[in-house]
């Protein structure tokens, strides 16, 4: 036998068989599975773009799928500042401002709680404290309107109903079970020897957050981020309840905007306004990528 | 024999931690466990705006359950539900085998198909009661086009208006049942599909007989969030139908709405809300305790 | 029972050349382990022999059949998985029987080969259970059930016993070794453990950078390693080496000389290829168990001072510091040590350059 282990006679050969093909038709078939299915998801997409750029003239000729012959940001002007929201004619931009003052420290409150939350519950464990984390959870598949009256009386009880400290205060409340969610399963990944060791250093509960906890926890504080300012711009119903006239927020201007007018209805105008209101969120879904389906997998992860 | 005394420090951050839970306390018995007693007992009286100290027993029960617009609407809510959570399972489930089948383009193909669930349900109906206008839109550029007979005018029809708002939201949501699915496919270890491939399975058998039963933790976390949109069911019919036409698109939460705040019956409405609150925990908690027996199942047999 | 040959095969993963013209011949029914460093080729070859690679170039036979294009399930061939790939959901006997029953093999075949692989490898008490439900040998006591059902010609191993803890591997690899005696079928067996490599193969591959670097009995490979890389893969401890150059002067004629500063000994009755090059770089090799180790002064032997023990049970190692190169050497009792001969008929001798073995 040779020494790389060879034998001196060929073995019998049957004639080889072919490769395969490169392009199966099962595969043909997938992708225009997938390319029909990607019309189907950008064609609104594009309907409210050309719409918002056609003039009326041409949209009540028909033609819904056409490209806009005139194209004008006419639509986009009249939405953002003439619009008429129910009474005023101001146009959707104190909407604007108003889910901007309603988000920002709804978002802030809520992931300031949830950290905290996550935190006492994955790392000190207090008594009775995982009992009331299953109340929560359980109450976060509670319907809201479950909740909606009696916290309605509760906030006027105190001069909060209809008012921003009000709305803010109902946003961290609807949001709190998805965020400790979300920090404790994050902090629950964390090696406990991290805290075991600092709390030989000596640090306290504040201590040990502030210093070690929290900047660590950058990539769930970003999860975090995104999911809140997505649910809570987009929220509806919260908004139209407890926001009060004067802070309603966008989404509640776009539907008076749209299904509350005299006369004939701009659709033009109307797609604008559609596109402004989901500015926003879109933005982010488009530049965070990656972590808007982390935050949907580990957030949506309900125990 | 000396005592062993607790020292102080100890006991002190502990007491921190409960301090700094105090909110999720106040949160978790106040705005949740308080909430749904309080709704609880006014739906036992006979309160229209204001919460009245009487108890009428189950009377608005009764009222409600003869109150045609509510027992529509729950037909509505069971047809939509099925609908739409067979539609988006269906639907997300197919693109994320597909998009698993390492396609070019990946990245923009799920980009495209999740963005809908970014926008908020309000736009989505509009969008599509946009969309769906008989006179301008897709009934309308098909008639231009010659097709005289063409109608697809269902979202002023009140027997297929319900339809539209499926369509709507599975347009939103089906992006979030893959996204879901295609993280539990590519949890699937490499070394399983080889095996199949030896064993001579073809691919089609390997995702019917193998993936989807493997899929069942992603399938019913995305069963729960389908069910918890279903529940939710209001900015999409507001925006796009207003419970119209008439009453035939609407729908539990709707009506409790319309009650609390337009009609001014919060005792109804407080018993509308307790019948959507027992129907939630008659479906998610067998599901729960099928998960976790199932888990349990599994941990006790690994230490056997 | 199938025999194996592989000629001039080329695998490439990606950009990367894995396998460059590679040969092997497996004879029906023998035992062959791949052995060698990760990340050496040697999974990737036995991927390419069970189908899971294309391969760029060569072929592959398999019991006389050209399979170098065939699917895996046409090969002939059964794989048990380092990870195992139980499908999760089903049972153990629903896992074996899976491939049959889509192949359309009639039930009462299944049933028979279910239950014999199941006799086999003591399984009867499992049937039902699903694998989360099953420890980490039993689970692969299922994958090899499952390979041993489909009565395939060759047997390939992929790293099967490197999940489960030191003590449960020993009793598994016993159990295959019985297996394979039971069964008589061929196998091919991929590890990067040596005492598995030892004990179970009937030859063994050693592999380094997609090519066989030796492929003889594990005696053979052992006693007289082709090249350093084999004289230095084997053995733990690993072979001293000394660098050093033949003297052919000034002795009679065929005899040899290996000098270098420290050391000096008569390698005339070493079997050389070539004649030995006068002047020569050369490596003398010499296995810790064929080091004498005895007190200093004792005639002939080199002195080294001994700088750690290291007790094994059974044996000891002493590690000398000679001129400060460590050398070890395998002393069986309580000996303190001091100084070392080395005996001229268990050494190796490699070319200093080409790594060759004389």
């Amino acid at each position: 036998m040779k020494r790389d282990g060879s034998l001196a006679v060929q073995p019998v050969s049957v004639a080889a068989r072919p490769r395969r093909p490169l392009f199966a038709p099962a595969r043909l078939g997938i992708y225009a599975f997938l390319l029909t299915a990607a019309l189907f998801f950008l064609v609104p997409l594009y309907v409210m773009l050309a719409t918002s750029l056609k003039p009326m003239a041409e949209i009540r000729l028909g033609g819904i799928f056409a490209l806009p012959l005139a194209p004008t940001i006419e639509p986009w002007r009249t939405a953002w500042q003439a619009a008429c929201t129910g009474l005023e004619c101001e146009g959707i931009r104190g909407g604007f401002w108003n889910s901007v003052k309603i988000t920002v420290p709804s978002v802030l409150l809520s992931i300031a709680l949830g950290a905290v939350n996550g935190y006492a519950l994955s790392f000190w464990r207090p008594r009775g404290a995982e009992v009331l984390f299953a109340v929560l959870m359980a109450g976060a598949f509670v319907p809201g309107q479950v909740l909606l009256y009696p916290l309605v009386r509760a906030l006027a009880s105190v001069e909060l109903y209809s008012s921003l400290p009000g709305i803010v205060i109902v946003h961290v409340i609807f949001g709190m079970p998805m965020m400790t969610l979300l920090f404790r399963n994050y902090y629950a990944a964390l090696p406990q020897e991290l805290f075991k060791a600092a709390r030989i250093d000596g640090g306290g509960f504040w201590r040990i957050f502030f210093a070690l906890m929290l900047p660590m926890s950058v990539p769930v504080i970003a999860v975090a981020a995104i999911m809140q300012v997505t649910n809570i711009w987009n929220d509806f119903l919260l908004g139209l309840v407890f926001a009060g006239s004067d802070n309603l927020p966008m989404t509640v201007q776009l539907n008076n905007i749209i299904n509350t007018t005299t006369g004939e209805r701009l659709y033009n105008v109307n797609m604008a306004a559609t596109l402004l209101t989901s500015l926003v969120p879109l933005a982010l879904y488009f530049l965070s990528g990656r972590w808007f389906v982390r935050g949907i997998a580990s957030g949506a992860v309900k125990g | 024999m000396v005592a062993v005394r607790r020292p102080a420090g100890r006991v002190g951050c502990v007491s921190v931690a409960w301090l700094a839970l105090l909110p999720m306390a106040l949160t978790a018995l106040g705005a949740y466990l308080l909430t749904i007693l309080w709704t609880a007992r006014v739906s036992l009286s006979s309160a229209r705006i204001f919460p009245t100290g009487d108890f009428v027993g189950l009377g608005q029960y009764a009222r409600l359950f003869r109150n045609a617009r509510w027992l529509l609407s729950l037909e509505n809510l069971a047809v939509y539900g099925l609908l739409f959570i067979a539609t988006c399972l269906v639907l997300g489930f197919l693109l994320a085998v597909c998009i698993d089948q390492q396609v070019a383009g990946e990245g923009v193909l799920r980009t495209v198909f999740l963005y809908p669930y970014a926008m908020s349900f309000v736009a989505t109906g509009l969008v599509w009661q946009w969309i769906l206008n008989p006179a301008l839109g897709i009934q309308g550029v098909a008639r231009r086009l010659g097709f005289d007979d063409f109608a697809f005018d269902w979202i002023v029809r009140k027997d297929t208006v319900l339809y539209t708002v499926v369509i709507a939201t599975v347009w939103q949501a089906s992006g979030l049942v893959m996204a879901l699915l295609l993280s539990g496919l590519r949890g699937i270890d490499g070394e399983l599909w080889q095996a199949a491939r030896i064993d001579g399975i073809p691919r089609w058998r390997v995702y019917l007989s193998i993936v989807l039963p493997m899929l069942w933790p992603s399938l019913s976390t995305a069963c729960i969030l389908l069910f918890v949109m279903v529940v939710k069911l209001f900015d999409a019919v507001v925006a796009m139908t207003q419970g119209g036409p008439g009453t035939a698109s609407e729908v539990p939460a709707k009506f409790i709405m319309d009650y609390l705040f337009g009609r001014a019956n919060v005792g109804l409405a407080s018993a509308a809300s307790m019948v959507l609150l027992l129907t939630v925990l008659a479906i998610v908690v067998p599901l729960y305790y099928a998960r976790s027996r199932a888990l349990q199942r599994s941990r006790a047999g690994r230490r056997a | 029972m199938a025999n194996v040959s592989i000629r001039n095969l080329q695998v490439r993963l990606g950009a990367n050349r894995v396998i460059e013209s590679l040969d092997l011949d497996v004879a029906a029914g023998e035992f062959i382990v791949l052995l060698g460093p990760s990340g050496c080729g040697k999974s990737t070859l036995l991927h390419s022999i069970a189908g899971l690679n294309d391969a760029a170039g060569g072929s592959i036979h398999i019991g006389g059949r050209d399979m170098t294009w065939a699917d895996p399930k046409d090969r002939g061939i059964a794989l048990v998985f380092q990870s195992y790939a139980l499908y999760p959901t089903m049972n153990v006997e629903a896992n074996m029987s899976f491939g049959l029953r889509i192949g359309g093999t009639p039930k009462a075949e299944i049933a028979r080969r279910v239950a014999r692989a199941a006799e086999m490898l003591q399984l009867g008490p499992l049937l039902k259970r699903k694998p989360a439900e099953l420890s980490g040998g039993q689970r692969q006591r299922v994958a090899i059930g499952r390979a041993i059902v489909r009565e395939a010609g060759v047997f390939l191993f992929d790293e099967p016993l490197s999940n489960l803890d030191a003590k449960l591997r020993t009793e598994l690899r016993r159990e295959l070794k019985r297996l394979h005696a039971r069964l008589g079928a061929t196998m091919i067996y991929v590890t990067h453990d040596q005492v598995e490599a030892m004990t179970l193969a009937d030859r063994m591959a050693v592999m380094q950078g997609g090519a066989i670097r030796q492929f003889d009995t594990p005696d053979a490979v052992y006693r007289a390693p082709e090249n350093l890389f084999v004289a230095t893969f084997l053995g733990s401890p690993g072979m001293n080496l000394f660098p050093g150059r033949l003297d052919t002067g000034g002795a009679a004629a065929g005899g040899a000389w290996f000098l270098n500063d420290q050391l000096t000994l008569d390698v005339s009755r070493y079997p050389f290829r070539q004649p030995p090059v006068h002047g020569q770089s050369v490596v003398l090799g010499v296995r810790p168990e064929d080091v004498d180790a005895g007190s200093a002064g004792t005639p002939g032997s080199y002195r080294a001072p001994v700088t750690l023990v290291e007790a094994m049970g059974a044996h000891r190692v002493l590690w000398h510091d000679f001129h400060g190169c460590e050398v070890a050497a395998i002393v069986p009792d309580d000996r303190a040590g001091g100084a070392f001969t080395l005996r001229p008929e268990r050494i190796s001798l490699f070319d200093e350059a080409t790594k060759q073995r004389l």
